[in-house]
């Protein structure tokens, strides 16, 4: 395997595979104006979201904590954000500025959509004409952070693309590399075999789920059935090293578990706010999810689903069904695309526009 | 052609991995943990990603996949059936 990978340096010293300047709304409110201003920066993406008004306690909390943690993730070169009115955007643009990268405010009250989107789209532009000249450079594999979540699961999930994530994971283990999982309601009827593999034996909340419709007609029975499925993504060798809360930063390297959502979207967008920036993503029936700061490598076992919606997978490795490749080389053949996708290569959700940005709500505004 | 596999020689039921997988057939079985193949009858049309039965199964037995425990038996399941929510269900709730 490589041991190196070709990169983006931020002031932070943490490296990231895309470029992205990005137009960031505290709120529901200020998405207009931060779409006026990307439509304006050819370049710039907004990062429209449905909220950030009369949220409280825990649910505000994680609302700072992952606009901060998506602005702060190294594929962003800069950012500009925009709120209606100035403390929960300064609140935003100083938990930002900590990484040392550039970040302006923009409050609409008292200014109107017009001039805000006049300053914010001159901020803008002089961000993007610096990123596009930042080079990529040399990097160690091991300061690499790679997330997993699966979506649309179906039998062949934990047969052939969840054991290949499984593999690559045991590989980038070993390498030194930083990894998450996480789906926590997923883990429902595996959490034993989860336990048996943390370093600390410390257990988090495991509530009750049951299989979607979409998991039911690609086969799926039970919650069990699904979560086995589930852990075949954290493969045979690496150990749990530790859990974060949502949108949390990793203190070091190893495989960490989120307690968190399955829902994809959600999933991913927490973890592109915990820092990560490539994803491995499998799927059975056929997920189309994407995100808008984290590349999401979508890798399929069925072959149905590799025929009729080609377009969205990155790594076919239904040949494992067929015994025509053994899992070491469908390990290595995702380890390849994920060698050239965070060395510039798109993947097919980023070629196909998806950039599902979702936070996750805990309870109903105030 | 592998028309189905199964996770661990003493799974339950197996899951079939191609298309129109119909009654009759006999079909091939991958055991993915030791790389060898079974043979099975197929008595009912089972769709892409559903599951076979490998054994007889009667009302409350235990279905095993991955090597664990699945959940259980909520109408009896011949070998070679199709084994889904008709006949199986979680124990958990």
């Amino acid at each position: 395997m490589q041991s190196s990978f070709w990169g983006y340096r931020r002031e932070n010293r943490r490296v990231g595979v895309r470029n992205h300047v990005i137009i960031l709304p505290v709120d529901d409110l200020s998405n207009s104006a931060a779409e006026a201003v990307a439509h304006n920066i050819k370049g710039a993406m907004a990062i429209p979201h449905p909220y950030g008004r009369l949220q409280f306690g825990a649910d505000l909390d994680l609302h700072f904590r992952t606009l901060i943690g998506a602005g702060s993730n190294p594929n962003v070169a800069a950012v500009v954000v925009i709120g209606i009115e100035e403390g929960w955007t300064q609140k935003v643009v100083d938990g930002i500025a900590a990484t040392g990268k550039p970040v302006s405010g923009f409050g609409i009250e008292l200014h109107g959509d017009h001039d805000t989107i006049m300053r914010a789209s001159k901020a803008a532009r002089e961000y993007l004409q610096r990123a596009s000249e930042a080079q990529r450079v040399e990097c160690a594999l091991n300061e690499l952070w790679v997330s997993t979540k699966c979506g649309e699961s179906d039998t062949t999930s934990g047969c052939g693309a969840n054991p290949t994530v499984g593999d690559a994971f045991d590989k980038l283990y070993a390498a030194g590399c930083t990894l998450v999982f996480g789906e926590t309601t997923e883990l429902t009827g595996g959490e034993q075999i989860v336990a048996a593999r943390c370093r600390r034996h410390k257990t988090t909340d495991l509530s009750d789920s049951q299989p979607t419709k979409g998991n039911i007609a690609g086969g799926l029975t039970t919650i069990e059935e699904k979560a086995l499925g589930n852990i075949q993504k954290i493969g045979k060798r690496c150990v749990v090293d530790g859990v974060i809360d949502k949108a949390e930063m990793p203190t070091g390297p190893g495989l960490w578990f989120m307690d968190s959502s399955s829902a994809a979207a959600e999933m991913t967008t927490l973890c592109a706010a915990s820092g990560f920036v490539v994803h491995f993503f499998p799927t059975g029936q056929g997920n189309v999810i994407g995100n808008p700061i984290l590349p999401v490598i979508k890798i399929s076992a069925n072959p149905r689903t590799v025929r009729t919606m080609s377009e969205h997978i990155d790594v076919d490795t239904s040949g494992l069904l067929q015994r025509e490749i053994t899992m070491d080389q469908a390990g290595d053949k995702l380890i390849d695309m994920m060698f050239r996708t965070v060395n510039g290569r798109l993947t097919a959700a980023e070629a196909l526009g998806h950039r599902e940005f979702v936070m996750t709500r805990l309870y109903e505004s105030a | 052609m592998i028309h189905c596999v199964l996770h661990d020689p003493g799974d339950s039921v197996a899951v079939v991995v191609v298309e129109g997988v119909k009654a009759g057939q006999t079909l091939t079985g991958l055991i993915l943990d030791e790389d060898r193949t079974i043979t099975l009858p197929c008595t009912q049309d089972i769709p892409l990603g559903h599951k076979v039965a490998l054994k007889d199964l009667n009302v409350g037995d235990t279905v095993i996949k991955y090597g664990v425990d699945i959940g259980k038996v909520v109408a009896p399941i011949k070998t070679g059936q199709h084994a889904h929510v008709h006949n199986i269900k979680t124990k958990r709730w």
